[in-house]
């Protein structure tokens, strides 16, 4: 389904402005940074998963030559408890310092404890080996049903669990205990024909990012701090560094470098507040770069779970009731997504009767970060596994019941919020005719599945910034760091709103001195956000033009016209190259910014359908087929909204049948690199087929609906529902490893 | 008068009540007047002057980013739920 072509640049496929830079490798990464008399540096990362900090002796890696500077948390100010918003989302600060270095325990196997600046990588690596730290250790809990127990070790001994406001009075890794609720589940329940309950576990995953965190950072004599680092939002950075370092905002600059992939774990800072310390320390440049291990074992993963699901329906294929008990690993620190994972897990559907209980629980593993539809994944796995059993048992179509069941525009979410003009219905629709969906999936071992997903999406704060060029050209400038073409989605919405074509704007991103405050690239929210910005900085700049050429003309703005980069009147006519050009005659340079907190997000929704076939001797899954439907809004550039598909299922498959973090019962992570932490590779996919259904957000200027992270909800949830059609048997554990496939097959026998 | 529906974990407060119609112009005024009728509410609704963190206030179906400084109609509805936050 494609909306009629009313734009001229919108829905067309340019050439994205940094591609020629990214595939001939000149694009500058973190890494790539050179400073004359820069040093460099390296973190001491705990053994141990749980123990107390007793002493650390700094002296000897301190006396070694080309050692500039050693620090430990006692070089951080040691911040009280405090909320602090950081985009979307909020930060505990002392927590959060205390991930960047360890003050009095360590809480997962990688925390940072110490780091050293140094002449060299060599000289670095030495010092860690000098530095003496001797730990208590203590005993670890690695699940949130363990960490529940009363019994079970307490990680922080100040926390008490919050019930909307409501504290415990005993210590607990409980942080948090918060409710959905409306209407009666229990009666829905004993008046239903069919229930269904099930309790599913998944595991800890990670990212996946290809580029490594990294940060160098110049504390310069007058106090000025700038710092060059791979981050999903230059402000946040600034922000955090601020807030945990007790400095002002404007003593900082943060340049973001070009962007390896983040995909929610580049928010929060690590290295950042690290490298200052070091260069304050060293009077030089510091850079630090993490390896794939520390990536792996230090940096936030995203929440393994425990849920528990029951949904009932009556004879006619309506669902009546649903109640979920969700528990998140958040890590070491609260602040896990299982708040967003609640108002996913229930979404899709229209629900009169409905309940879910949702648990923060820290445990001995990295602090969570957001990782794609943060959250999502995990509860749809659930609720889509127990969906299709429903429509089994009613012997219904699994697209058929979810058209029956799905929400349409004007009903409510769970949470109370209404639904805007959505797609669902449009991209079941669109799913059950695709080809995949009418194919036939023959032979033995084979079987196809289907689910849905939502993602709630975002808006927020924005700017954009512009200047004519003398050649008529316009240089953008921008706040979002682009991860998946951002730069091409903005410039071509300012485009369309000047009438240009997209090659006439240069756009590039600022750094925090040079754009105004702009969130990070998270919450899908850059081309719906900043492509708002662009448009009014369009309509900013098209006033400016006309003033001047009225100026220019000695005649009213209102008699002159301005279409696709002329401007005219009486006759006379002016292009954006004259006005350029002759800025002495034109009033001078013309530029405009442009901010917006952008609100009327519009809440995402897909459908994927995936044919496997099934090893019986080695429980290996392969995909022979996927497709997935999405409601898109308006495709801005439809190659980068289908890149973004790509890239969701692409993930939810790693995540549906091989990606966990494995620990041994000390809490040591025993598979820290990518041989061993099992991505998919291309050789592990088929080509994904993808149908973006267009049904434009009205809460937008160009119709953009977010589109980045609903993608990475369905398929885990999809890949089960396939794996039970083609072995009969569900599972209820992620990931769906051929370890289990053969439990499972033998528990069957 | 805007209509509140009240969390679950705050009906104890409510003596059990699911909804209550409640006056003012904005969240922070109908949350104040909340807290006339069923004291220990705000304090469970706000962190010091503000709202919650990881708490969104929906007025009339949408999310509000104004948060406490919305404008509430006679006829508004009025729910708090979980902010939710992406990546």
């Amino acid at each position: 389904m494609t909306v009629e072509k009313q734009y001229e640049v919108i829905g067309t496929r340019p050439i994205r402005p940094d591609g020629t830079d990214k595939v001939t490798g000149r694009a500058l990464y973190g890494a790539d940074i050179r400073l004359p008399g820069m040093l460099y540096g390296m973190v001491l990362r705990s053994p141990h998963a749980h123990a107390r900090i007793l002493s650390i002796d700094t002296r000897k890696a301190e006396a070694l030559p080309g050692v500039r500077a050693v620090v430990t948390a006692a070089d951080l100010p040691d911040l009280e408890s405090k909320i602090s918003e950081l985009g979307e989302g909020t930060i505990n600060l002392r927590y959060q310092s205390n991930n960047v270095l360890a003050r009095d325990k360590v809480l997962y196997f990688g925390h940072a404890v110490a780091a050293v600046a140094a002449t060299s990588i060599h000289v670095a690596e030495e010092a860690l080996g000098l530095i003496d730290v001797q730990y208590e250790v203590l005993k670890p809990v690695l699940t949130a049903q363990e960490a529940m127990r009363p019994d079970a070790p307490i990680l922080l001994e100040e926390l008490r669990t919050d019930e909307l406001g409501a504290k415990g009075t005993t210590p607990t890794n409980i942080a948090e205990h918060s409710q959905i609720s409306r209407g009666d589940v229990e009666k829905a329940f004993a008046e239903a024909a069919v229930v269904v309950e099930r309790e599913f576990t998944t595991a800890t995953v990670h990212q996946g990012y290809i580029e490594p965190q990294n940060s160098t950072a110049l504390w310069n004599v007058d106090d000025q701090l700038t710092i060059w680092c791979s981050t999903q939002g230059a402000f946040g950075v600034r922000d955090q560094v601020a807030e945990i370092l007790e400095i002002p905002v404007s003593k900082i600059k943060v340049i973001p470098m070009e962007i390896g992939g983040g995909f929610g774990g580049k928010i929060g800072v690590y290295l950042e507040p690290i490298a200052a310390l070091l260069s304050k320390k060293a009077r030089r440049p510091v850079k630090l770069t993490m390896s794939r291990a520390e990536v792996l074992a230090a940096t936030g993963p995203t929440s393994g779970s425990y849920m528990r699901i029951k949904m009932a329906a009556n004879r006619e294929g309506r669902i009546t009731a649903a109640q979920a008990y969700l528990a998140y690993e958040a890590g070491a620190y609260p602040g896990s997504p299982v708040g967003s994972g609640a108002a996913v897990i229930f979404a899709p559907y229209k629900l009169d009767n409905v309940l879910i209980d949702s648990y923060d629980v820290v445990v001995n593993k990295p602090r969570a970060a957001a990782y794609r539809a943060p959250g999502g994944t995990n509860a749809a796995y659930a609720a889509e596994v127990v969906v299709d059993e429903l429509a089994e048992k009613l012997g219904m179509d699994p697209i058929d019941f979810r058209i029956l069941n799905g929400v349409r525009e004007g009903d409510k979410h769970p949470g109370g919020s209404e639904y805007p003009r959505i797609g669902y219905i449009e991209t079941l629709q669109a799913a059950k005719n695709s080809p995949h969906y009418q194919s036939k999936l023959e032979g033995p071992y084979r079987g196809r599945g289907v689910a849905a997903g939502y993602w709630g999406n975002y808006g927020g704060k924005s700017s954009a910034s512009a200047s004519l060029n003398p050649d008529g050209t316009i240089s953008l400038v921008e706040g979002s760091v682009d991860i998946g073409g951002s730069r091409a989605s903005i410039a071509m919405q300012l485009a369309e709103t000047l009438g240009v074509a997209v090659d006439c704007i240069r756009p590039s991103v600022g750094d925090t001195d040079s754009v105004g405050y702009t969130e990070g690239t998270y919450g899908s929210r850059t081309t719906f956000a900043t492509g708002w910005a662009a448009y009014e900085l369009g309509n900013k700049l098209i006033q400016e033009f006309k003033a001047r050429a009225a100026a220019y003309w000695e005649v009213d703005p209102a008699q002159v016209a301005y279409a696709k980069g002329v401007l005219t009147c009486n006759g006379r006519r002016l292009t954006l190259a004259d006005l350029g050009s002759q800025m002495d005659d034109m009033g001078g340079p013309i530029s405009a910014s442009a901010s917006v907190r952008a609100e009327k997000w519009g809440p995402a929704f897909a459908v994927h359908i995936v044919d496997v076939e099934v090893d019986p001797e080695t429980g290996k899954v392969d995909v022979l087929r996927y497709t997935a439907a999405q409601d898109v809004g308006t495709a801005i550039h439809p190659s980068y909204v289908e890149s973004q598909i790509h890239g969701g299922v692409a993930q939810g498959v790693g995540w549906g049948l091989n990606e966990e973090y494995v620990y041994d019962a000390q809490g040591r992570l025993l598979n820290a690199s990518l041989l061993d932490y099992r991505m998919p590779t291309a050789l592990d996919l088929p080509m994904i087929e993808t149908i973006l259904v267009e049904v434009p957000n009205p809460g937008h200027p160009y119709g953009v609906r977010g589109v980045g992270e609903v993608p990475i909800v369905p398929p885990a949830g999809a890949l089960a529902n396939a794996i039970y059609r083609a072995i009969g048997v569900r599972l209820n554990e992620l990931p769906m490893s051929p370890a289990r496939i053969l439990a499972a097959l033998a528990a069957k026998k | 008068m805007a209509r509140v529906i009240i969390p679950s974990l705050l009906r104890e407060l409510t003596g059990g009540r699911h909804e209550v119609e409640v006056e003012g112009a904005t969240v922070r005024e109908v949350i104040d007047n909340l807290e006339a009728r069923f004291p220990g509410l705000r304090a469970r609704l706000l962190d010091g002057d503000r709202l919650r963190p990881n708490l969104a206030v929906v007025v009339d179906g949408e999310v509000s980013a104004l948060k406490l400084r919305h404008k509430v109609s006679a006829d508004s509805e009025i729910h708090f739920m979980p902010a939710l936050s992406g990546g």
